[in-house]
């Protein structure tokens, strides 16, 4: 890439209904991004359920930095970064699993499940003032919402409820599709996209590109649920929820898993629907359950790393200016019907993942995006779409479901911490 | 397995390999219609995730009955799928046959594939060990089941836009 365009202070880079190119494709701003961004936001890590039982287990990411999330023997949450504090060895490469303790592979070193470090192999040669209480992994500051674990390593940000402020109803609203079950990692596909990680930040409250970029994947399906994609025909909308979050309705009547249970089960669940009542649910149980089955019927963006979009997790790690790791991870109920699991399974397969019948196309326009601003770098980008109908919504900014509210919402706040 | 020694005698290993060979062909030409042509109606093509084998409930890549491979191809052909409209371009060799298994109608076959992948100019590797489940039909041989366990399955892969 060339350096002669001198991208100057970044937050005027971004204007209320456009931003420059070079935000897709500068590596000096990317690292900007990685510091004034990343290390100073709730980053999203793990779901409660991938780490059930004290010792559980998983590897995840805080920006480009890798971190581990283990239940401690007090069944406290730890995001460590997977570093020994000798001389850096990563202590742990396992994805995921169960141990009592980490030992670093190079030297021995051993830290306890909250990083704390517990031995060292010759200690002698260290001398007597060799202080074990600061030479533990580094840990991060955890909270959780809803079971879903976010780490920062800013320990003077305002709390994670705080943080996501209106959006916290919305994550209330998804979690309804447990249908009366905690809701449980199922599974997850991982993918990257040659692509800048704000690209995919934009897409999942960018309703616009449905009907177009996923038009084989509503031609696959039957008539009814071919009626419920179409989205613009409904009363959706989409709203900005303040902190770079913002919130898309689709399917306005499913904003609410509990209500409309009388609605008739559409064609695609009666299977499902008939293999619950052989099973001795009654006919509320069925519903409620069939209808989380389903999903919910909006797509929230949470800014910078996640969203809960219809049924799944969407979560994006940078890796590089111009490369970006997405993990879609699978839903269900936790304790609930395997059949209704299983359904859960399938429909992710379907639209999801490396095969899905929606994930491939958006990987291509995603990449699109990356090699056209190639050209033409003093064009904006335009976001400008749905400012001329665009109301006050409940907690901000709401516009037609088309509109790229959302992606104001983003890069408002990209603004606002990059100024920082 | 003492079933080997009869497998050897009564399977012709080159046949096999001679019907594999003909798939993969079949699949780096794009030619759908022919690739369900060589199916039964009854079993399922998968690409997993991980080492698992309880492939109904778990999160696969792909989890194909004959319906879902009948939409698949239509997706791919109907030319309404930017990805694949037109797809990555693919070059692949399917080697290193192992029988594993042969009861009743059933031989179970398994072996390696690379499948070099190229858009854009930019070209990417796969390799996957695939294992055949095949039947003896009145008209040759078919596919009941195939598992494509792709190398790091349970790790990042890319978007892909044809069949291993
Ligand atoms: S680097 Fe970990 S013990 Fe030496
Ligand atoms: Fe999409």
């Amino acid at each position: 890439m060339s350096l002669d365009y001198n991208p100057g202070r970044p937050e005027d880079l971004v204007e209320h209904d456009r931003v420059q190119t070079p935000l897709y494709e500068d590596a000096a701003l990317f690292e900007q991004e990685m510091e004034k961004i990343f290390a100073h936001s709730w980053v999203f890590v793990a779901h409660g359920s991938e780490v059930p039982e004290k010792g559980s287990f998983i590897l995840s990411w805080v920006g480009q930095q890798p971190v581990i999330v283990v239940r401690d023997r007090k069944g406290d949450i730890n995001v460590l970064v997977n570093r020994c504090r000798h001389r850096a060895a990563t202590v742990c490469e396992v994805k995921k699993g169960k141990t009592s303790s980490f030992q670093c592979p190079y030297h021995g070193w051993g830290y306890g499940l909250d990083g704390s470090l517990r031995g060292v192999p010759y200690p002698e040669q260290y001398g007597k003032d060799f202080d074990k209480s600061a030479l533990g992994m580094k840990a991060l500051r955890v909270e959780s919402y809803q079971n879903m674990i976010f780490a920062t390593l800013d320990d003077g940000i305002e709390p994670l409820a705080e943080f996501l402020g209106p959006a916290k109803k919305w994550i209330d609203l998804f979690m309804k599709q447990g249908g009366g079950y905690p809701v449980k990692v199922l599974g997850e596909h991982q993918f990257t996209v040659p692509m800048n990680w704000k690209i995919q930040l934009e897409n999942t409250t960018d309703a616009y590109h449905f009907p177009v970029v996923h038009k084989s994947f509503i031609q696959s399906l039957d008539k009814e649920a071919e009626a419920t994609f179409n989205f613009f025909d409904k009363a959706g909308f989409v709203e900005d929820l303040g902190n770079g979050h913002s919130v898309a309705v689709m399917i306005p009547e499913l904003i609410d898993l509990d209500e409309n249970l009388d609605d008739p089960i559409p064609e695609r669940f009666e299977e499902l629907a008939q293999a619950l009542r052989d099973e001795g649910f009654d006919e509320p149980r069925v519903r409620k359950i069939v209808r989380a089955t389903g999903g919910a019927g909006f797509n929230l963006n949470l800014f910078p790393n996640v969203s809960l979009s219809l049924a799944f997790f969407r979560v994006l790690r940078p890796v590089g200016v111009k490369e970006t790791a997405i993990r879609h991870v699978c839903l269900g109920m936790d304790g609930g019907p395997a059949a209704a699991n299983r359904m859960r399974i399938r429909l992710q397969e379907h639209f999801q993942g490396p095969m899905g019948f929606g994930t491939p196309d958006d990987a291509e326009v995603w990449e699109r995006v990356q090699r056209g601003t190639l050209g033409g770098r003093e064009l904006p980008i335009l976001v400008n779409r749905g400012l001329v109908d665009e109301v006050p919504g409940v907690d901000g900014p709401r516009g037609h479901l088309s509109a790229e509210t959302g992606m104001r919402a983003s890069y408002q706040m990209w603004k606002r911490m990059m100024a920082q | 397995m003492s079933g080997i020694t009869t497998v050897d005698r009564d399977v012709d290993l080159q046949e096999l390999a001679a019907f594999v060979w003909r798939e993969a062909d079949i699949l780096d030409r794009c030619d759908y219609d022919a690739w369900l042509a060589l199916w039964t109606e009854d079993g399922h093509y998968i690409v997993p995730i991980g080492k698992g084998e309880n492939y109904e409930d778990q999160v696969n890549v792909c989890y194909d009955d004959a319906r879902m491979r009948r939409m698949r191809v239509e997706r791919f052909q109907q030319g309404f799928s930017i990805s694949s409209a037109p797809p990555a371009d693919t070059v692949r060799t399917v080697s290193r046959f192992v029988l594993q298994g042969a009861t009743g109608d059933e031989i179970v076959l398994g072996c390696a594939e690379h499948v070099v992948e190229n858009k854009f100019g930019r070209q990417r590797i796969y390799a996957a060990n695939l294992t055949y489940t095949l039947v003896r039909t009145e008209s040759g041989l078919r596919i009941r089941n195939k598992v494509a366990r792709l190398l790091n399955s349970d790790g990042e892969l890319t978007a892909f836009s044809y069949l291993f």
